[in-house]
């Protein structure tokens, strides 16, 4: 049983607000979303870094929450499906899920649309086989990810009209 | 007045809440002073238990445990059969069956606990195949391991082999699936002696779980309340076994005095909870020499693991669909589900259907072959027509054309150019390619006198502001019932999709609409939607507040007129069956469905003949369905259902041990990526089904039934190997290969 008495402080950005808490410095990430910030929009699908329910990005980057110790993001920049939209203005690819059907169930959708945003901030315009490989670390078990490939098309397509 | 929602792709009714994390699944939940829950299970097969104790190192007086003698009612999960237990009680059945639970406020320490309760059991001789199930060497179950058995009789297949020109026999066999939703089984528990118990969590069927909780509880009705939250996901896995995890937390819940929340983790949810049925089917198959089907004689054999739980209708619907969409004179049907030490197999999309038209459509294309026809001739000789029966003697009343459904599927795939060209083609490469098909059909609903039995309710309420709520049981798990049950009602009332409010399935407050299960949702439950709405819209006109041709902001004052004068505008639906559909539970025989949706699958793969591994390039699927309510759902359906189905057929292998799955994490249990899926290209046809919500059937679990025979008839055109089995691992297709190049080698 990890022992109170290791908590550490750790100050990091979430969707930018900065936080301070107390964890164990091996804790998940997810968890600490999850129970100490109550962003439960981040989900546990597999716990072992398979599944991509629980996309995060960690200054920019996607990761997998379930695998990152809290203590490593002490100090970073780390946005959830809670800091997507802007306000009630859903982000074009958010759009693009509910209009294409990328949503079904809804638990891998939060992981997916972190991992789909942040494909397009890399690719704008990214090629089916991008598409493909960008999302290939978050499972989905209803869609047979067609209405996935198509909302993120859809959502380039809608971003192309704004530029 | 407006009506054109059916038939157009409306926003997801709980769309905006799921895109935006939003959306509160059983997981997401605080209570306060929670407990977590967590299960001991037996570890070993089969044996008796001898003891219990509980390791040192736990302060175990800060725990609630809870064995069967703390149950305060009966100890069985109440489905069909009451023998499977919620704790084990002397012996155990299974590797995975509840023995001892453990509640804390601590999650890390409830592990380490979990880890030092030691099961003492003394071991008995374990069952853990059909065969060694069917030789009653050892009697595991009951007085001869048969959990339940069908025999269909249409003819007299005795006599045709004597006159047939073909008779072509084979033996085919279907692995275990686990349905993988991404939300694991969780529950949270409130259980008060004097008040009752209330439960939250992942669902498909919250009467089922209310039921169970009676039984476990000895409480009336009023005194269960069960409650779904948001759904991750369920494709049959969560039917019946949220039942158990629901009396486990309530268990700990009544003992503690204190909320209780039991979430598995994956590893737990994958080796514990049921999955799809393996199979064994054995056809023997009487031709003439012209291609016409003269006799068929199927059994059909799947493995329930140790209870009952859904075998028995599981094992219905496998039997019923063994014969596929074809008509034949003379047809035997044997079939049975047999008892093993594995954990309870149970509801997985299909249900049946999966596995026995697994073996039909890779049986025919040898069939075919024997007589020197190809897959495609063979069918359109015997594809059954409208005014023709089926094996329960069911007389096809729809305007069905199969033959329609094959050309359009073979078209729109080029089938015949590539097949054609492969053939031309893959001589010489490492990397051969393929094409394949399968006909095939789905009942939609409840099988045989299922939806009498059901007797489902579905229930509309108005509010003074002219908003109508839908309340029924029917669950939204990701297939979309929210927002099909909203546009239903909204056309059936002239309303807009927004004026329309579901409730959430809550048994304290919505009617018993039955389980959201066997394509049974729209079709069944829709139809109680649109029939409750125009019975709303009949008391407000005969009230005189409404007149034919009102706009919304008419029918909010009459709604508003009318409460004040005579209190709740409600209306409600019950199942009626259409006119003219009979069936004899006794004889098996009759009308074995209300309806079916037919399809045709074509599937393209290429086989890498170096590493033995099969992708799929190319799928297309055409189905009639009746009329399609959302065409972006009801072909996201078909798309995630060709996925699963995909999974079946290549990828998803359970490795079992001593009746334990080996592989119960993602990272050994592999399901399809968005790389490995080919693009799924989806057809609808659509030809009204007079008793369905504006003519729509089922579609829910067609996908599953063809795209696994499809693909591995494909993978038998590409290489020339016959494979019998699914799932087609890299390891079988090497070894099949093998034995292929040494009996041409041998020639």
């Amino acid at each position: 049983m990890p022992d109170r008495a290791n908590k550490v402080e750790i100050t990091c950005t979430v969707n930018g607000e900065t936080h301070s808490f107390k964890a164990y410095p091996m804790a998940r990430l997810l968890d600490v979303l999850r129970q100490e910030l109550r962003l439960t929009g981040t989900k546990e699908g597999c716990g072992e870094g398979e599944c991509g329910a629980c996309s995060v990005w960690i200054d920019g980057e996607i990761a997998n929450s379930c695998l990152v110790p809290v203590l490593q993001v002490a100090g970073s920049e780390i946005k959830t499906i809670e800091g997507i939209a802007t306000g009630e203005q859903l982000h074009a690819v958010q759009e693009a899920f509910i209009s294409c059907g990328g949503a079904q169930c809804g638990i891998c959708t939060p992981g997916m649309v972190m991992a789909a945003v942040n494909l397009l901030e890399r690719t704008p315009r990214p090629s089916e086989t991008e598409i493909r490989m960008g999302l290939a670390g978050n499972l989905c078990r209803c869609t047979g990810y067609m209405k996935i490939f198509e909302a993120v098309v859809r959502a380039c397509q809608a971003t192309g009209v704004k530029v | 007045m407006k009506k054109h929602l059916i038939g157009r792709p409306v926003p997801r009714k709980e769309g905006r809440a799921k895109v935006t994390g939003q959306a509160r699944y059983v997981d997401d939940l605080v209570f306060p002073g929670i407990l977590y829950g967590a299960t001991v299970r037996s570890r070993v097969a089969r044996g008796r238990i001898k003891g219990i104790s509980f390791g040192e190192g736990i302060p175990w007086h800060e725990f609630t445990i809870v064995t069967a003698k703390d149950i305060p009612g009966e100890n069985y999960v109440a489905l069909i059969a009451h023998d499977q237990p919620y704790l084990a009680d002397g012996v155990v059945n299974h590797s995975e069956e509840p023995v001892v639970l453990l509640a804390h406020p601590e999650k890390y320490l409830l592990e380490e606990a979990r880890r030092a309760v030691q099961l003492e059991i003394e071991p008995l001789r374990p069952t853990f195949t059909i065969e060694d199930s069917l030789s009653k060497k050892e009697i595991i179950w009951g007085e001869d391991n048969v959990f339940k058995s069908y025999s269909v009789e249409k003819g007299n297949v005795d006599e045709v082999w004597a006159r047939a020109d073909f008779i072509v026999e084979g033996e085919y066999r279907t692995g275990a699936q686990e349905q993988l939703y991404i939300e694991t089984n969780g529950m949270i528990a409130v259980a008060i002696p004097e008040k009752g118990v209330t439960v939250w969590g992942s669902m498909q069927c919250p009467y089922y779980v209310h039921k169970a909780l009676m039984a476990l509880f000895g409480l009336p009705a009023d005194k269960v309340r069960v409650i779904q939250s948001e759904t991750g996901g369920g494709f049959g896995g969560k039917e019946e076994y949220p039942s158990m995890i629901a009396g486990h937390a309530a268990l700990l819940a009544w003992k503690s005095g204190k909320p209780v929340k039991i979430i598995y983790d994956r590893a737990e949810d994958m080796a514990a909870t049921t999955k799809r049925h393996p199979s064994r089917t054995r056809h023997r198959t009487a031709v003439s020499k012209d291609g016409k089907l003269l006799g068929m004689e199927i059994d059909f054999v799947i493995d329930g693991g140790a209870y009952t739980t859904l075998s028995p209708v599981v094992l219905s619907r496998g039997t019923i669909h063994a014969p596929g969409p074809y008509s034949c004179p003379n047809v035997r049907i044997r079939s049975r589900a047999v008892a093993t030490n594995a954990p309870p197999h149970g509801a997985f999309r299909g249900f049946g259907a999966p596995q026995s038209i697994f073996a039909l459509e890779r049986h025919l294309n040898r069939v075919a072959r024997a007589i020197g026809l190809t897959p495609e001739e063979f069918r359109q000789r015997n594809f059954i027509q409208p005014g023709q029966t089926t094996a329960t003697g069911q007389v096809i009343r729809e305007n069905v054309n199969m033959n329609h459904l094959l050309e359009r599927a073979l078209a729109l795939s080029d089938y015949h150019a590539k097949t054609a060209r492969f053939a031309r083609e893959n001589s010489g490469q490492r990397r051969k390619k393929g094409m394949g098909f399968a006909s095939f059909m789905h009942g939609a609903g409840f099988t045989g006198s299922g939806e009498q039995y059901l007797a489902s309710v579905v229930e509309l309420e108005a509010t003074p502001q002219g908003r109508v709520r839908v309340l029924a049981a029917s669950t939204e798990i990701g297939q979309g019932t929210n927002t099909i049950f909203s546009q239903i009602a909204a056309d059936a009332l002239g309303l807009d999709y927004d004026s329309i409010e579901i409730l959430k399935p809550d048994t304290a407050s919505v009617p018993n609409s039955g389980p959201t299960v066997a394509s049974r949702t729209c079709m069944v439950v829709g139809k109680l939607v649109e029939a409750a709405a125009l019975g709303l819209k009949q008391t407000l006109v005969g009230s005189g507040f409404l007149q034919e041709g009102y706009t919304p902001a008419g029918f909010e004052r009459a709604c508003k007129r009318y409460i004040e004068s005579h209190g709740p505008l409600k209306s409600s639906s019950q199942y009626q069956p259409p006119p003219g559909i009979h069936w004899d539970d006794a004889t098996y025989y009759g009308d074995a469905y209300g309806t079916y949706a037919w399809a045709v699958y074509v599937a393209e793969v290429t086989v890498d003949t170096v590493t033995f591994e099969t992708e799929v390039n190319d799928f297309v699927a055409v189905q009639e369905v009746g009329k399609v309510i959302h065409p972006v759902l009801a072909a996201g359906q078909i798309e995630g259902g060709v996925a699963q189905a995909i999974g079946y057929a290549l990828y998803e292998n359970v490795v079992w041990n001593e009746g334990r799955m080996l592989n119960s994490q993602m990272t050994n249990y592999i399901m399809p990526t968005a790389v490995d899926v080919p693009p799924i290209r989806v057809f609808f046809e659509e030809l009204p089904y007079s008793y369905g919500p504006a003519g729509a059937k089922g579609l829910g679990e067609l996908p599953m039934d063809g795209a696994a025979p499809a693909i591995v008839n494909a993978i038998e055109n590409a290489t020339g190997v016959s494979i019998h089995h699914i799932p087609v691992m890299p390891e079988s297709l090497m070894e099949a290969l093998a034995v292929t190049e040494k009996a041409v080698e041998r020639a």
